[in-house]
C-alpha cells in the first residue's frame, strides 16, 4: 500500500495523498448489502462463512441498503426484481459499487432465450462495476471479483469517480 | 381402496351427466373428465364422500391444450383461436389410499372454472398460478392476482402456446 512509507519519526503523523487514504479506506471496508437472489447466492454465504472468509477483506453484510456501500447481485434478476433492485441501489449512498455475480446477472444466463420473466443483464438497469462469470462462480472466483473492484477503487479520484 | 372404475361410478351415480369421461389409456393415473362450471360441487362430494375421501390435493396444474386452429396475422404473428385450457387435480386420499385425476376443458376465449379454494385450502396460490400463466378464471376465488409476474404485467399470459414476449416492460428491454 505504502501508505505508511513516510511516517515522521515520533510516529504521530502520517503524511499521505488524500485521494490514497480515502480509497484506502473505501477499498478496506466494502460493506454489502445483504442481497441474494438464487444459486449464487449459497455461493455467495459460503464465501462469507469461515472457510473463504470473506471479513478478512472487510466485507460484511448489512440489512439495509443506507449502510451499504456495494451490492453484489448474485442471481437471476427477474423483471418483477429489477424494479427492486433500481430502488435499493437508489437508496445506497455514494460511493457506490456494484458486482454482478454469475451468467444470469451477466446477461441473463441460460433465460437468455425462453426466460419471458428474467432481465438479460442487470446493467441493463444499474452500472456494473465488476462482472464475475460463472455458473454460479466458486468463491474463489468472487473473492477475485472482490479483488478487482479493490484496484478499481484503488485508482479512483477525488474529482473523478471512475468504479 | 377404490380403483378408477369405481370412482367414476360413484361419481357418475351422483352427478349423471356433468361427469363426462373417463380416460385409463395414459402412462399416468386414470383421468376423470368433468363439468369446468361443476367442479366445485363435485370436489366437495369428492372430500366429504365416505367411500372417496379425498383429503388431499396434491397438485393442480393448468395445460394449454392448443388444439384451435392457427391463424397468422399480416405480421407473420401465430395465433390460436378456439379450443380449449385445461385445469388439472391431483387427488390423492390418505386415509383410503387411493388416487384419481380430475381434468375440466374450458373455451380458451372464455376460460372459467369454478374455484375450489373452499374445499382444498392450498388450491389459493395453485389457482393464483393457473391464472398468472394462463388466463384461466376461477371463479369464486377470494384473491385472485397474479402471483409470481409483475401485478402490472399487461403482455398476457406467458404460458399460453401463443404467447409473444413484450419488447419492454417499465422502460427496461426484454429481448436478449
Amino acid at each position: 500500500m505504502g501508505l505508511l512509507d513516510k511516517e515522521f519519526s515520533d510516529g504521530n503523523i502520517v503524511i499521505v495523498k488524500v485521494d490514497d487514504l480515502f480509497n484506502w479506506a473505501r477499498l478496506s471496508s466494502i460493506w454489502q448489502l445483504g442481497f441474494g437472489l438464487a444459486c449464487c447466492a449459497i455461493e455467495m454465504m459460503a464465501t462469507s462463512a469461515s472457510h473463504y472468509d470473506f471479513d478478512r477483506f472487510g466485507v460484511i453484510p448489512r440489512n439495509t441498503p443506507r449502510q451499504a456501500d456495494a451490492i453484489i447481485i448474485s442471481g437471476t434478476v427477474t423483471l418483477k426484481m429489477a424494479t427492486r433492485i433500481k430502488r435499493l441501489y437508489e437508496q445506497i449512498p455514494d460511493p457506490k459499487y456494484i458486482i454482478s455475480m454469475g451468467s444470469c446477472s451477466n446477461c441473463g444466463g441460460p433465460y437468455w432465450e425462453h426466460g419471458y420473466h428474467v432481465l438479460k443483464g442487470v446493467d441493463r438497469v444499474i452500472p456494473v462495476d465488476v462482472y464475475v462469470p460463472g455458473c454460479p462462480p466458486r468463491p474463489e472466483a468472487l473473492l477475485e471479483g472482490l479483488l478487482k473492484l479493490q484496484e478499481k477503487i484503488r485508482n479512483e479520484s477525488l474529482r473523478k469517480k471512475s468504479a | 381402496m377404490k380403483n378408477a372404475e369405481e370412482i367414476f361410478d360413484i361419481l357418475k351415480k351422483e352427478f349423471g351427466d356433468s361427469i363426462l369421461s373417463l380416460d385409463k389409456d395414459t402412462p399416468t393415473e386414470p383421468i376423470i373428465s368433468v363439468d369446468p362450471l361443476l367442479v366445485h360441487k363435485i370436489s366437495k362430494f369428492l372430500r366429504e364422500n365416505e367411500e372417496l375421501n379425498f383429503d388431499s390435493l396434491m397438485c393442480l396444474s393448468g395445460v394449454d391444450d392448443a388444439n384451435g386452429t392457427k391463424v397468422k396475422d399480416d405480421d407473420g404473428l401465430e395465433s390460436i383461436q378456439g379450443g380449449t385450457l385445461s385445469v388439472y387435480y391431483h387427488l390423492h386420499s390418505i386415509e383410503l389410499k387411493h388416487k384419481i385425476t380430475i381434468k375440466v376443458a374450458t373455451p380458451r376465449e372464455d376460460a372459467k372454472v369454478e374455484s375450489v379454494e373452499n374445499v382444498w385450502k392450498c388450491a389459493d396460490w395453485h389457482e393464483r398460478e393457473a391464472y398468472d400463466m394462463y388466463g384461466i378464471i376461477f371463479l369464486n376465488h377470494p384473491d385472485l392476482r397474479r402471483i409470481l409476474m409483475p401485478y402490472d404485467w399487461e403482455a398476457g399470459y406467458p404460458l399460453r402456446k401463443d404467447y409473444k414476449n413484450p419488447e419492454f416492460y417499465q422502460g427496461m428491454k426484454v429481448p436478449y
